[in-house]
């Protein structure tokens, strides 16, 4: 299935590492309540946007503090798997 | 539902409304205090336990406009009260609130892309709409430039830059103002579908368009987060203050807190030499200024608490320490945001359940409400220094002594009863899946000290309202209750026992006799109701002792240690882990919950676990031998 020009395109940005930036390609809306993806959107995240993690809390790595645009939110990480990223 | 309201009130007194809307941290509330100062009334909207805050702005041209502060919200599709009552005050259908006549889009200018969002939102509506550009000398900073005119030409709407804490702007905002009211309200906006990504995509072309940032924006903040949130030294840093926060409110108020109390004494014997022997002394002295006085002596402690929340709150820190502390209320189905309000609940749950407005989730919330008595609060020292001092021996177990580790060990029982009670609470009464936790964390600011003034003087006069007013009128009652009828002249026993409390403390004796608790025990828990302290002085007055407090309670400490078996003084630390009774706690929560069910919820659950936890101790230390 994968093509030799694009390998293994998309992972959860759960998976980047600290201070690594990425672009979200995809979030899994359908994963979601409704009112959670809108919120998900209000606070910039969406597809083509860039995104980098900032911080995992202490006891556990959970949840993580990313930097989405010029915003930084916190999430945890049960939904931080429902939003991929290009490699 | 958009019914016009022309008709009501003649239009040449009337005054336009005008809202500040925008994100959370867009600076909002810091605008709001510059434009109305000390103008500003805070009361609540019907029915729902959000502030309306409103004050008045004069314009220009002689004409002034009512300014009402909406709850910041991210779009038009709530997600809590908050958020609602931001929504239908828009939309012209809030009761008690006017139609709009203008909104004030303020936007934060270091984070123009997403809040711009909200004002391509705002704007659908047809209202007249002005942005203020808000924390421009922040943009600037941080090396943003943002070409004013532009955005204003493709917004087509006025665009003023402000910066609130610096009263920069106000002026051109006013005048903006003026330009855009009309005579005449206009018609209320209505509701209409949008398409969120939309206009996120459109406000980032638009900003792409506007702006250009050279620097890198919030480079401070995450310079202080790679220390705050560090995993080893961020939750130490926030154990460190906490350390000082609490450092503060038992240390800081205790100056204060003994000048009041020596007020209030001072004024007693004053009325002593001035009135007559009687019940209308009595009344006055015992009545209500110890109801004053029971109210008043808690507000240095109070007022100390929330300026250490209102500043952790301003300055972005408040949501570092929800992030650090997540995982762990996790574990009982709470989220991080619920920490600061249980942590505060240790010098008094009433600021503490004051501080929960700030979650956002109202099944949280209320979980967070309902256990933070269970923290042990400072009304319940006086209580444990008593009975510790009188029963349990001051020796050494190892390095530590045996007095404070039980005191420890009532500490950490709260704690784990508010643990296990969470737990209980979120599979049955307050059921259902939580709102994800996904929390905006602001860049760090300075607290301003007008915003924190105003912050402060606005939750102290509610707590004086809400809880003041009806502590005053519950200590008047059981004064009442514990002074009739008089005792006979020839009374051989303590007169309480004569007086009403007496009798219905002696007729719930049965109820507590399984638990090990005497006939005394019974008749001070109902004057005990007014505050959990209380209880040290009724078990003086039931023990026929003049004049026990806190401060003096040596005799009382004799006394309890012929009348109550050990047992009996066990059951009694383990009914205080509990404790159903504080007026103030069920007052604040009626008013945070605005109904009477979680009042009585609270109390008959902390009634049966203060009732069970007594039981069991008593029967158990009974059985040891003790």
């Amino acid at each position: 299935m994968t093509h030799p020009l694009t390998p293994s395109p998309h992972r959860a940005i759960d998976s980047l590492a600290v201070g690594e930036v990425a672009q979200i390609c995809a979030i899994d809306r359908a994963g979601l309540a409704p009112e959670t993806a809108q919120r998900l959107c209000e606070l910039g995240f969406d597809e083509g946007v860039d995104i980098e993690i900032l911080h995992r809390a202490p006891f556990g790595g959970d949840p993580i503090a990313v930097r989405v645009g010029n915003m930084v939110v916190a999430l945890r990480r049960d939904m931080a798997r429902l939003i991929e990223v290009g490699a | 539902m958009n019914a016009p309201v022309t008709g009501l009130a003649p239009q040449a007194a009337r005054t336009p409304v005008v809202a500040l809307v925008g994100n959370p941290n867009a600076g909002k509330t810091s605008l709001f205090n510059a434009l109305t100062g000390s103008s500003q009334k805070v009361g609540n909207y019907p029915g729902v336990t959000v502030e309306r805050k409103a004050g008045r702005l004069a314009l220009p041209d002689g004409r002034s406009v009512e300014l009402i502060d909406l709850p910041g919200t991210y779009s038009l599709n709530p997600r809590s009260p908050d958020e609602a009552v931001t929504r239908d005050a828009i939309f012209g259908r809030l009761p008690g609130e006017a139609p709009l006549d203008a909104i004030v889009a303020v936007v934060d200018a270091t984070n123009l892309r997403n809040h711009l969002r909200f004002v391509l939102e705002l704007k659908a509506l047809d209202l007249p709409l002005i942005v203020a550009l808000n924390m421009s000398d922040l943009a600037a900073r941080d090396g943003i430039v943002i070409d004013v005119e532009q955005l204003a030409g493709q917004l087509e709407v006025p665009v003023v830059a402000t910066v609130a804490v610096r009263k920069r702007g106000l002026d051109a905002l006013a005048a903006a103002l003026t330009r855009c009211i009309g005579d005449t309200a206009p018609p209320p906006a209505s509701p209409r579908a949008t398409d969120i990504r939309a206009l996120q995509r459109e406000a980032r072309l638009l900003t792409a368009a506007v702006e250009t940032s050279t620097g890198t924006a919030r480079r401070w903040s995450q310079r202080i987060d790679r220390v705050a949130l560090h995993p080893v030294v961020g939750p130490l840093l926030l154990a460190a203050i906490l350390f000082f926060m609490f450092q503060g409110v038992f240390s800081w108020a205790e100056l204060p807190k003994d000048w009041l109390e020596a007020g209030i004494t001072l004024l007693q014997s004053r009325l002593t030499a001035a009135l007559p022997e009687g019940w209308l002394l009595s009344l006055l002295n015992d009545g209500v200024l110890a109801g004053v006085g029971a109210v008043v002596v808690f507000l240095p402690q109070i007022l100390i608490l929330f300026a250490f929340i209102i500043a952790l709150e301003q300055s972005g820190y408040m949501t570092r320490a929800a992030f650090l502390m997540d995982r762990l209320m996790a574990r009982v189905g709470l989220n991080g945001r619920a920490f600061i309000p249980l942590l505060s609940s240790f010098a008094c749950a009433v600021p503490g359940i004051m501080a929960t407005r700030t979650i956002d989730s109202p099944r949280d919330r209320l979980t967070t409400i309902l256990i933070a008595p269970l923290m042990t609060c400072s009304a319940r020292l006086p209580v444990y220094a008593v009975v510790i001092g009188a029963f349990i021996p001051p020796r050494d177990v190892g390095p530590f002594g045996l007095q404070g580790l039980v005191l420890f060990g009532l500490y950490l029982a709260g704690i784990l009863g508010a643990l296990v009670a969470a737990f209980a609470l979120r599979r049955t009464v307050t059921k259902g899946a939580a709102p994800p936790f996904l929390m905006e964390m602001p860049k760090y600011q300075w607290p301003a000290a007008r915003d924190m003034a105003l912050g402060l003087y606005g939750r102290a006069t509610a707590f004086l309202k809400r809880a003041g007013t009806i502590i005053l009128a519950s200590t008047i009652v059981l004064w009442a209750l514990a002074s009739w009828p008089q005792p006979p002249a020839d009374a051989a026993r303590p007169g309480i026992e004569y007086s009403l409390a007496g009798r219905i403390g002696t007729a719930l004796e049965p109820l507590f006799a399984p638990i090990g608790f005497n006939k005394e025990i019974a008749i001070a828990l109902v004057p005990g109701m007014a505050a959990r302290e209380v209880a040290v002085s009724a078990l003086g007055t039931v023990y026929a002792l003049q004049g026990v407090d806190e401060d003096n309670a040596g005799g009382l400490i004799e006394q309890l240690r012929t009348a109550w078996p050990l047992p009996t003084a066990l059951a009694f630390l383990a009914w205080f882990v509990f404790a159903p009774q504080c007026i103030s706690t069920l007052a604040i929560t009626r008013r945070e919950t605005a109904s009477w069910r979680w009042p009585i919820f609270m109390f008959s659950y902390l009634f049966a676990a203060a009732y069970l936890a007594a039981g069991l101790t008593f029967h158990l230390a009974t059985a040891l031998g003790l």
